[in-house]
């Protein structure tokens, strides 16, 4: 379900929706203990845990840009450091084209990343996502809706 | 659905074309001697390309009162519009025929444009145009007190099912003759998969491939290579050459005919049941099997991938998640 994009009150300005995929030993990891050593970050981010990030298929990420988020950030473990061996360099391979896929399709490459974070890296998760909402904000709602079309004065005769 | 044909009544069968090359007609001529099959047990009651039967007399049918309308090409022009509603309206079942009725294909690459960008290279700057005017296809035009009309051009190339509600996909660029005549064969026995099916196994390629069993276990390309580039050997697997092949990305039933005249699979059956974007799926077959892990290597290997959304959604951008190429809606549609 799409959510509204009403500018909320308490901050006055757009607030972009990025949907992040954290993999279960790393990312989500570091989230968490970003969360609980009490540091602050953006909450622009909805989190959906993954068992690597080397599950994120393409398809989840050009969902969630059709259904409405304004920046993807898909977050793994470090290279080398994959629970799985090689799942995060499978997400590095697809992350690259498909970043220059979905740039062709008019999406800048801005609001798709992939960064790698350890379970230790809470400040460094922080970080990153209180970059990416920024730099998602300046570049505003993504807006992907195909307009309807009309013929000025000629209807369509069904 | 209208009432039950009578016994003695043959069923009526209706062809139509959209946004399309004219090769899935060619298609059902290339049944042969098998079409005059075809004819024994059906009424064509519609077909321009073939008969000359007019819309009025399309529209002078009763509603369901063709059994199976097959209908080839994207939808591009209100025309075409107004056409795929008739025919839903007058039949019982509705067919997508081939990759253009079904998930956009070839013409909807044009997604990456719009109306004006398309206008401008083909009536303006294409290096064949000459016209001084700078004359462009409008709707309405009063040249000399004429009243002309012309078919709306839309921005957007759609697949048949975003305009109309479809029953059965007969895929391909174009549908073989075994696909074909599978298909007439459910329609004509009444034994008919649920709503909605593609009528084409639900497999990939390359369970069928005849190559099958050159493909390794674990591929690992460290240098991709299109078909110009390299002469291919005719009995091993493709990709294990390092040729783009998108077999593992779409659904089995061509019988590899493009491997068999040693050509890669570029995807024109369409996805599998499971997959919902064949594009990307399809680029995550094909940037997995990457052997590098390192960021330098394997932005150099994908370089010779120059073009990730014609190669990915050659005959599937209109179906992909993304549709087209990002226009920015008008602020009050919302998001």
């Amino acid at each position: 379900m799409r959510e509204p994009t009403a500018i909320p009150e308490t901050t006055g300005r757009f607030e972009p929706k990025i949907v992040a995929f954290f993999c279960t030993w790393c990312s989500y990891l570091a989230a968490d203990l970003a969360g609980i050593s009490r540091m602050k970050y953006a909450p622009n981010i909805r989190v959906i845990r993954v068992m690597c990030s080397g599950r994120v298929d393409p398809q989840f990420v050009l969902k969630a840009f059709a259904e409405g988020a304004d920046g993807v950030l898909i977050g793994g473990c470090h290279p080398g450091d994959c629970h799985y061996q090689v799942g995060n360099y499978k997400t590095m391979r697809r992350y690259h084209l498909l970043r220059r896929m979905v740039e062709d399709m008019g999406i800048e490459p801005e609001r798709f990343r992939l960064e790698w974070a350890s379970a230790s890296e809470g400040d460094h998760l922080k970080n990153i996502v209180n970059e990416m909402v920024e730099t998602v904000r300046r570049l505003g709602p993504l807006r992907l809706a195909v307009p309807t079309e009309s013929f000025a004065g000629e209807e369509v005769r069904v | 659905m209208s009432e039950p044909t009578p016994a003695a009544a043959k069923p009526k069968v209706a062809f139509y074309w959209c946004a399309s090359c004219g090769g899935c007609e060619e298609a059902v001529i290339d049944l042969a001697e098998k079409i005059l099959d075809v004819v024994a047990a059906v009424d064509i009651v519609f077909w321009p390309v073939a008969l000359d039967f007019k819309r009025h007399h399309v529209e002078a049918m009763a509603d369901g009162e063709i059994t199976a309308a097959f209908v080839n090409g994207a939808v591009r022009t209100t025309e075409q519009e107004e056409m795929v509603r008739l025919l839903r309206r007058k039949s019982q079942f509705l067919l997508a025929f081939g990759a253009c009725a079904q998930l956009g294909g070839i013409p909807g690459l044009a997604n990456l444009w719009d109306r004006e960008a398309i206008f401008r290279t083909a009536y303006l700057e294409s290096p064949s145009t000459v016209n001084p005017k700078g004359t462009l296809p409008e709707v309405r035009s009063r040249p000399d007190g004429h009243d002309l009309k012309l078919p709306g051009f839309y921005d957007t190339v759609r697949a048949l099912d975003q305009v109309v509600e479809v029953d059965y996909a007969v895929p391909g660029c174009a549908p073989t003759p075994k696909i074909i005549a599978e298909a007439l064969g459910a329609l004509l026995s009444g034994k008919l998969p649920p709503k909605g099916t593609v009528l084409a196994p639900d497999v990939a390629l390359c369970e069928e491939c005849p190559r099958r069993e050159t493909k390794p276990d674990k591929l690992a390309i460290t240098e991709f290579k299109r078909p110009h580039q390299v002469i291919a050997d005719e009995t091993r697997c493709l990709l294990a050459q390092g040729i783009l092949c998108m077999g593992p990305a779409t659904r089995a039933g061509c019988e590899g005919r493009c491997i068999s005249g040693n050509m890669p699979c570029t995807g024109c059956f369409g996805p599998v049941s499971r997959v919902r974007d064949q594009g990307g799926k399809a680029l995550s077959a094909m940037a997995s099997i990457i052997d590098a892990e390192d960021d330098e290597t394997i932005e150099r290997i994908l370089s010779a991938i120059p073009d990730p959304v014609g190669t990915f959604y050659r005959y599937g951008l209109p179906a992909s998640l993304l549709r087209r190429k990002r226009r920015e809606a008008p602020v009050e549609a919302g998001v």
